[in-house]
């Protein structure tokens, strides 16, 4: 017998691969959200809740304001920096168990939906119609007025705005992959359907769901955002980013740094999340990771 | 057909598989019935569409659910009924007593494990076999194959392999709990030719190693002619001659045979066309009267047309028969 070839080289190390990393937002998340969202207590330099009518409407430094308040104050003279700083871990939280929900019921049942089609299938698709069809801040109106606005209620609404996403493009893989040659191989061995669907199944859209779930976090920090701003987020006195940049809404014309800033820290967490995710998708693309 | 005989491994009896789609019903495996010994290799051959792979599904119990059923006749494994196992049971004979190797190699791996991780669990699955470490006889099952370096290997992904290695991983977790029956549903069709001849001479030699009995699925006479000793001839669902593979060269009874092999391309015969065999098979939903080759049959006349031929003898000693009436005639 003919013995074939020692083994071949493995594909692009780690190291290569690590190489493009996309730093720059990975450096602006870190700083303008991560950080402060675990290291408040340390980095803030005032109380976010306590106000300073002496130091009302400070503008921030370069535009006539001091190291102090490096970002300004509010018209209660709490300092923007500090406020931000504190409202970036809230965010973080409800950002990560909103998409959470999310990611559990929308995976669980596109899985089964996919895998087992009939009627069940047509239930959650019509359900996943029904929930794009919702629009999240009916929803969040409906909880905020039915059990009240808190944080569960938004994340609430953050995962009831996004299961249906993960149910969707999850069920699309599944029907692929139910017909795959593996699949019927691993059958063919003596595997059970709950074998096949969690041991070989499930591992082929994990790449999706962590590249859907990445991209999606932008989607939840606007949506917390959004409630927030309405007033049907996490109450007052939370220093939501959204709840910042609604504070500074009355006072755009004159002071505009209480809104530019926390709409500044939103902007930039979304836009370095939407880029490490396309970054990360463009890794795990089991295509690319295949040549 | 040997339904008589004694000690047969796997015995097939006047299975009938149904079909039902929107533009009716149909048997794609149309009352077949044949037999298995240990340690024999028996070809399955027709075109495409004649039911072959069908009738290797349902041996496993894996028709499509919806559209497929089994709908009448007997699998017996060992004098074991598999067709009135229950699915929990069916389980346990999948994988350990018969198996099953699939066309393509580049896709019956799972792209997300290493081949290592796949092979092991067709051993966990059957917990069976010597007091080994997983890693070990998972290594073992890879030598078995003759992959170098197995103890590399064995963590390699499938996207890292060639196509012939990966079929002999494939081959490694169909060998893996020592099945009894191992059916080959063409698996050399993807590979090229130096390494189709590699495989064919692998599962031969673990074929004298293990005395397992081997149904080899294919559309190809050359691999018959070197690989099998008997071989069955399916056309539009139905078994049309079987018997032993030096008597259906040297003696073909029934003219869709004669006609394959004739289109067997030669080295040393002339040159120039390839010999092909006029119109088309029926489609499976066409209601046939007769005998389903006769349209493309040169010795056709009207009985053919009219009338299905009985399965007969096409020699006295009984091993080789066919369903013509020619040799109803002879």
């Amino acid at each position: 017998m003919v013995e074939l070839s020692s083994p071949a080289q493995t594909g692009p190390s780690l190291w290569r691969r690590l190489r493009k990393l996309p730093l720059l937002p990975i450096v602006v998340l870190l700083t303008v959200f991560i950080i402060p969202a675990f290291f408040a207590e340390w980095i803030a330099l005032h109380d976010p809740y306590v106000p300073n009518l002496r130091a009302r409407l400070q503008p921030p430094v370069g535009f006539g304001g001091t190291w102090e308040y490096p970002l300004g104050t509010d018209r209660l003279g709490r300092d923007i920096y500090s406020r931000i700083v504190h409202g970036a871990w809230y965010v973080l939280a409800v950002s990560m168990i909103g998409i959470a929900v999310g990611v559990v019921i929308g995976t669980t049942l596109g899985l089964i939906a996919g895998y087992v089609r009939g009627w069940f299938d047509g239930l959650v698709m019509r359900l996943v119609d029904i929930s794009l069809a919702l629009p999240a801040m009916l929803l969040a109106l409906a909880l905020a007025a039915a059990i009240g606005a808190s944080f569960l209620s938004v994340v609430i609404v953050v995962g009831f705005a996004l299961w249906a996403y993960f149910a969707r493009q999850v069920r699309a893989e599944v029907l692929l992959l139910r017909n795959a040659d593996f699949v019927a191989r691993s059958m063919v061995a003596g595997s059970s359907h709950t074998r096949i669907l969690f041991r070989h199944i499930l591992p082929n859209v994990t790449n999706t769901i962590v590249v859907l779930a990445t991209l999606q976090v932008g989607i939840a920090i606007m949506l917390d955002a959004s409630l927030s701003f309405l007033g049907i987020g996490i109450p007052r006195p939370t220093p939501t980013w959204g709840l910042l940049v609604s504070d500074g809404r009355d006072f755009i014309a004159t002071d505009w740094w209480i809104a530019f800033f926390p709409g500044l820290a939103i902007m930039l967490t979304v836009l370095s999340v939407n880029m490490i995710g396309d970054w990360l998708r463009d890794t795990l693309d089991p295509r690319l990771r295949q040549v | 057909m040997n339904s008589s005989e004694t000690g047969a491994l796997l015995e097939v009896k006047n299975l009938k598989v149904e079909v039902t789609t929107k533009a009716g019903s149909f048997f794609p495996v149309n009352d077949h019935s044949f037999s298995v010994q240990a340690g024999e290799t028996l070809g399955i051959v027709g075109e495409s569409g004649s039911g072959k792979s069908m009738t290797a599904m349902s041996l496993m119990r894996l028709l499509p659910k919806h559209a497929a059923k089994i709908c009448g006749g007997s699998v017996k494994l060992d004098g074991r009924e598999l067709l009135s196992l229950s699915e929990k049971e069916m389980r346990q004979v999948r994988g350990a007593d018969i198996s099953m190797i699939l066309q393509d190699p580049q896709t019956s791996l799972n792209p997300a494990f290493t081949v290592g991780n796949q092979i092991s669990e067709a051993l966990k699955l059957h917990g069976t076999g010597p007091r080994k470490t997983l890693r070990e006889r998972t290594i073992d099952a890879l030598r078995r194959v003759k992959v170098a370096a197995p103890e590399h290997r064995i963590d390699n992904y499938p996207g890292e392999m060639s196509g012939g290695m990966r079929q002999r991983v494939v081959g490694a977790i169909a060998i893996s709990c020592r099945p009894k029956v191992i059916i080959a549903d063409e698996p050399t069709t993807s590979l090229d030719v130096t390494v189709q001849a590699q495989y064919l001479r692998l599962l031969k030699e673990l074929q004298e190693e293990t005395g397992m009995a081997i149904l080899f699925i294919t559309h190809d006479f050359g691999i018959v002619a070197n690989l099998c000793h008997r071989v069955i001839v399916m056309y539009s669902g139905r078994i049309v001659e079987s018997g032993p593979v030096a008597k259906i060269f040297a003696n073909p009874a029934h003219p869709y045979t004669e006609a394959l092999i004739a289109a067997v391309p030669s080295l040393h015969g002339q040159q120039g066309r390839l010999t092909t065999i006029p119109g088309q098979p029926p489609a499976p939903t066409d209601k046939i009267t007769g005998c389903p080759f006769a349209p493309r049959c040169a010795y056709a006349d009207d009985r053919c047309r009219a009338e299905a031929p009985p399965t007969i003898a096409a020699d006295p000693s009984g091993d080789h028969t066919t369903s013509c009436w020619r040799a109803v005639e002879a």
